[in-house]
């Protein structure tokens, strides 16, 4: 018993979860006041009652709810989420897939190097608490938690995109690459690092706090636990102390953490992205708002749920490989 | 003459009697709710004197009030009139700060200083109305979780759980662009996106509270729900409430800059978000427009820094599980 039950057990909660943002999900978009049909078409010259109609009978809108869930359970399941609106005739499905991996890449490095010195600072604050390092990081912290990431944003953009005062504008103010350059290569590489070091500076700054907050917190539970003092009174040395005894328990809590940072920084780069016009999923959620796209916005807020209710998952399993107790719990 | 059950009895704080009204007339017996607020008073003296001793609490609680009074005398600041984009009162477009316009002016030459000062209203409005919406709900649920049990507490958890797997940022566009761009749609969407944490945290409380022997021996005595949970649970679930509530307040004000800085703020009303998305989408980055967008950001960080502040201060008071360290 335990390990393969815990797992099941699991994977059977993240499967209820994905079932309920889906019906939520459906509910949600059938409360639009005013139907799709004419707020797509407003403005157009094809704006009549018969275009209206065909494009409401398209979307299938003109059926009984029961049978219009029905279509949209099969039609999820199978990731067809329609045509976006503004991207006319594109299926939601390869827009979605054209704009994830930016939004990988940024935030998946940015979590990484953020996650790392987090951890670190966190480490050593917790260790040498009320210290001057401690008193100081503490404030950074809170500082940046206070801070709307996306003022950050603007103000790392204009000082070093738009060139300040004396200052030369050192980085391009924005998108993925150069467009149109049609480098390859190493040239290639250098370029989309050179457009991603902006934001990806401004999101490894505003997650840096929270990593490093936990972290602290984590240490200093840990730091008054009987086997630290076991071990002092073996004469263990303090570094080891740190880094063999307390440091790897103090690790549980936080990796979690990161762990489900990564599903929920996926919507934080959203303002992020939009700041520097980085084409990932961030931004194409900003489109979407502006355009009123609601096939695009669904599968949006689709992907962004799954990707933390996965996140969610993996945190938990692997947690409890790092920490058997919950297994028996 | 007084019945010797309704002399209050204190456990700790003064000796008894001591903060009291001086005694009533004899033919008006002093009431269970008397005594009651009596208690309560003496006790958020008491929270008072604790949290007067924190630093950090006490300037936030300074800088929160300053925040407060701007956003209430307002128009004594600056005019009303300074919001309109014909006002004959602004200046040239663009103008970096002078002595006429502390702050600089923006695209249609407004102060930027009249612009946060009115900002203030609108953001502490929609900070405080949403935060109020997410405690009623998170409140709710979390009592009647801890107090009932059993398949209406595990029923209400696992959605509590689903909201707060749901990630807010994305959850929150989606009801913003769906219901419209309207003030009362962000406050409302901010308020049911932001309630788990409380539910959660008030369930949490309730649990331990219902077990006290005070409350076994009220039900003992035939107290119904109602009674328990409004005379016994919410008064002592209800400090802890209180210091969430804030710390909630600061996280509405940065959602509602941030939904506002998409665009899906009320275009009408200015608040601190709206300042931004309208400087953003006017090129003020890459203009080198700092006077225009620095001071609105400012201000939300300095807000949510006292917010934040305050509600450590009241949590470490409040809550039991700080309350140690």
């Amino acid at each position: 018993m335990g390990t393969r039950r815990y797992i099941f057990g699991k994977v059977a909660q993240a499967f209820l979860t994905l079932a309920f943002v889906m019906v939520f999900n459906f509910f949600l978009f059938r409360v639009i006041p005013g139907d799709p049909g004419a707020l797509l078409l407003r403005g157009t010259s094809a704006f009549n009652p018969e275009n209206v109609a065909q494009i409401q009978a398209e979307l299938g809108l003109d059926q009984p709810l029961p049978e219009q869930f029905v279509t949209y359970v099969e039609s999820t399941l199978t990731l067809n989420f329609g045509q976006s609106f503004f991207l006319r005739g594109q299926e939601v499905k390869e827009v979605l897939a054209g704009r994830i991996w930016p939004t990988i890449l940024l935030i998946g490095t940015s979590t990484i190097v953020s996650a790392a010195i987090g951890l670190i600072i966190g480490i050593y604050g917790g260790w040498k608490r009320g210290s001057k390092f401690d008193v100081g990081s503490q404030g950074f912290t809170l500082f940046v938690y206070a801070m709307p990431e996306f003022w950050f944003g603007i103000l790392v953009l204009m000082a070093f995109a738009g060139g300040i005062g004396p200052f030369p504008a050192l980085f391009p103010a924005g998108g993925y690459e150069t467009p149109g350059a049609d480098l390859s290569g190493f040239a290639h590489v250098a370029d989309v690092l050179n457009h991603l070091a902006l934001p990806w500076f401004v999101l490894t700054i505003a997650y840096l706090g929270q990593y490093a907050l936990i972290m602290r917190n984590s240490l200093i539970d840990v730091m008054n636990d009987d086997f630290v003092t076991t071990a002092r009174a073996k004469g263990v040395r303090e570094k080891q102390v740190l880094w063999r005894h307390v440091v790897p328990n103090a690790m549980l809590p936080t990796f979690t953490l990161v762990l489900l940072s990564l599903g929920f920084i996926f919507g934080g780069a959203i303002t992020i992205e939009y700041v520097f016009s980085y084409p990932g999923l961030g931004l194409l959620t900003v489109q979407a708002i502006d355009a009123k796209d609601f096939p695009l916005l669904q599968g949006l807020f689709l992907l962004f749920s799954a990707a933390v209710i996965i996140a969610n998952l993996v945190a938990d399993i692997t947690y409890s490989y790092l920490d058997p107790r919950v297994r028996a719990g | 003459m007084r019945p010797p059950e309704a002399l209050p009895t204190f456990e700790e704080g003064p000796p008894a009697g001591a903060e009291l009204e001086p005694t009533p007339p004899p033919e008006v017996p002093e009431s269970a709710r008397a005594i009651a607020w009596t208690r309560r008073r003496l006790s958020a003296k008491r929270i008072w004197k604790t949290y007067r001793k924190n630093r950090l609490g006490m300037i936030g609680l300074i800088v929160l009030l300053i925040f407060a009074a701007v956003a209430v005398f307002a128009p004594l600041l600056a005019p009303k009139e300074g919001l309109e984009a014909t006002c004959p009162c602004n200046g040239i477009p663009f103008s970096p700060p002078s002595a006429e316009f502390p702050l600089g002016t923006d695209n249609f030459g407004r102060s930027v200083l009249t612009l946060t000062i009115w900002g203030s209203r609108i953001s502490l409005t929609v900070g405080l109305l949403a935060t109020a919406i997410s405690m009623l709900i998170g409140s709710l649920i979390g009592i009647v979780a801890g107090y009932r049990g059993g398949m209406t507490e595990s029923a209400l958890m696992r959605l509590t759980d689903w909201f707060l797997v749901i990630p807010f940022l994305p959850l929150a566009i989606v009801l913003a662009s769906v219901l419209g761009r309207s003030q009362v749609v962000i406050i409302f969407v901010i308020g049911v996106t932001s309630w788990p944490g409380t539910a959660r945290i008030v369930r949490a409380q309730v649990l331990s509270v219902k077990t006290r022997p005070y409350v076994e021996r009220s039900r003992a005595l035939g107290s119904g729900s109602w009674h328990l949970n409004t005379r016994h649970i919410l008064p002592n679930v209800g400090p802890l409430i209180f210091a969430n509530t804030i710390l909630t307040v600061a996280i509405a004000i940065l959602s509602e800059s941030t939904l506002a800085f998409l665009g899906l703020g009320d275009p009408l009303s200015i608040s601190w978000g709206t300042i931004l998305d309208f400087a953003f989408s006017a090129g003020a980055a890459s203009a080198g427009q700092w006077w225009w967008l620095v001071p609105p950001g400012l201000a939300i960080v300095f807000v949510v820094l006292a917010f934040t502040l305050c509600g450590f201060a009241l949590d470490e008071i409040l809550n039991p599980k700080l309350r140690a360290r």
